[in-house]
């Protein structure tokens, strides 16, 4: 195995294995799996009270968005916690491969955020009778791997900002509630205003979810090829902004000697 | 005692208002958690349900600082050093912790003001409350009954190394079975017996009730009453949580 290879694999899973210095393994997946199925059952119940759209609308949207818990807030502990624990300097001190070491983060949760999604799907599966054709599945697994990408991609651009921002955890959580509301999750976004709507689009998660409410609903993976393509450069996009930003503060932090100062 | 209890309110509540985190609890979640009841509610068939869910997203934001400010309370005094001062202080642990939990259930106020606010500016939701004055009444007590509620949180989830994490857990489920914007008739009949032991359950039906029109005064008393268990169950934890820790030793071990 090449040594950025390495960096990648190998520093990628033990950049996953610190996450459990300030949380155990079974605290971590009560919460990566309870939070999100609450979640799910709460909108989903919230819909039929509102009315207008039916129950998948609501379990598709929500089981597609709690993948972005692991690869928003994984991402953003997995590089700005380097900063905060002090780890930051001897990391960037070492000649490793900056793109294994960053890419590398991203693997495990992205393994992660596929989890939750599957455990989100089961789970109202189970207890919100929703039952989409086994053969849609496969396309179904396809969409939700290229969200949870992007979404990650979304999570490394806020991850990069905590290499020089103060409280990058605040961003973390206020960019996890705002999709929410504007990726189309809850409601459709042609309903919302055409600024959000805009907003929207223009972030991981919303083209997902509108292609996953369309294979659930029975389209084949070419009908939503257009959405997943534009998924995925908008993923790309935020892993080309995320990365640039972390050499860029990398460069900074050294001209500066302020690497780890906040 | 009375103050004791006033100025350490008004401490923490100055406190946690400069925190980015309760911030963001207390203020911009419940705000986004609203519009996107307005923007459900519009669409589906509820257009005349957005007081409803001004309040109801208000609650909630009132449940979630309270959940977070006071279920990490204990852990929070001990990560700063404070524990032990207080411990030693002559006042009673009790008395000294009570005004944290209820300020971090007072700070949910902004909630309420900021859903209102938001909603009556970009959502054109109308004021116009049936019982206001009976509305002024059933707010504070609301807020005191789960900053009651707090002091019992406080004292039993310093007892879990992961207390934040918890805390994670448990902020939809409450949201969900004390009937916040979901009515609990939609909801598994199982589900209701557990809603009558928690105070926000009571407190949105004398906030609503009061908002929108109906019995108010059933909502304020079993606030009240179970106000006063709660607080009874806070001063037997506490005891039992200072004396195991003067006994062990472990007061400022995390």
């Amino acid at each position: 195995m090449s040594p950025a290879l390495r960096v990648f694999f190998v520093g990628g899973r033990i950049s996953y294995r610190a996450l459990f210095n300030w949380i155990s393994p079974g605290m971590y997946i009560t919460t990566m799996l309870g939070s999100p199925l609450f979640q799910i059952l709460f909108f989903t119940y919230l819909g039929r009270y509102a009315g207008g759209q039916s129950d998948d609308f609501f379990i598709v949207g929500n089981a597609v968005q709690v993948s972005a818990m692991a690869g928003i807030y994984g991402m953003v502990m997995g590089i700005a916690n380097e900063r905060q624990f002090g780890t930051l300097s001897p990391l960037l001190a070492t000649p490793a491969n900056r793109l294994a070491v960053f890419a590398g983060r991203g693997l495990p949760f992205i393994v992660n955020g596929l989890a939750v999604s599957t455990f989100g799907f089961l789970s109202a599966w189970a207890l919100l009778d929703f039952s989409p054709d086994p053969s849609v599945l496969p396309a179904l697994a396809v969409v939700v791997t290229i969200t949870v990408v992007s979404c990650t991609a979304l999570g490394a651009l806020i991850g990069s900002i905590g290499l020089r921002a103060r409280d990058v955890f605040f961003a973390a959580n206020l960019v996890y509630f705002l999709m929410l509301l504007f990726c189309g999750v809850n409601i459709d976004v042609s309903d919302l205003p055409g600024w959000m709507e805009a907003v929207g689009r223009a972030i991981p998660l919303t083209h997902g979810i509108e292609a996953a409410r369309e294979i659930v609903a029975g389209a084949a993976l070419g009908d939503v090829a257009g959405l997943l393509a534009t998924e995925a450069a908008i993923g790309g996009a935020y892993a080309v902004a995320a990365y640039g930003l972390f050499r860029l503060f990398e460069a900074e932090g050294r001209r500066r000697a302020s690497l780890e100062t906040y | 005692m009375a103050r004791l209890l006033a100025i350490g309110w008004l401490f923490h509540l100055k406190n946690l208002t400069n925190s980015l985190f309760f911030v963001l609890i207390s203020v911009l979640q419940p705000i986004i958690f609203a519009t996107i009841a307005f923007f459900m509610f519009r669409s589906g068939d509820r257009p005349g349900g957005l007081l409803y869910a001004a309040l109801g997203a208000g609650l909630m934001g009132i449940w979630s600082s309270t959940l977070f400010g006071s279920g990490g309370a204990i852990q929070w005094q001990r990560w700063q050093g404070t524990l032990e001062v207080i411990v030693a202080a002559p006042a009673r642990f009790l008395w000294v912790m009570l005004p944290l939990t209820v300020s971090t259930a007072s700070i949910g106020l902004y909630s309420i003001v900021a859903t209102l606010f938001w909603g009556r500016v970009f959502f054109g939701v109308p004021l116009s409350f049936e019982h206001p004055w009976l509305f002024a009444l059933a707010l504070p007590i609301t807020v005191l009954s789960l900053g009651l509620l707090g002091l019992v949180l406080a004292s039993t989830f310093v007892l879990y190394r992961q207390a934040s994490a918890f805390s994670n857990l448990l902020e939809y489920p409450i949201w969900l079975v004390t009937g916040l914007l979901v009515p609990l008739s939609l909801l598994p009949g199982w589900v209701e017996p557990l809603s009558w032991v928690l105070a926000p359950t009571w407190g949105m039906e004398a906030v609503r009730n009061a908002a929108l029109g109906g019995e108010v005064w059933p909502g304020i008393g079993m606030c009240v009453l179970l106000g006063a268990i709660y607080l009874a169950l806070g001063a037997v934890f506490m005891n039992n949580f200072e004396r195991l820790a003067r006994q062990r030793a472990t007061l400022s071990l995390t």
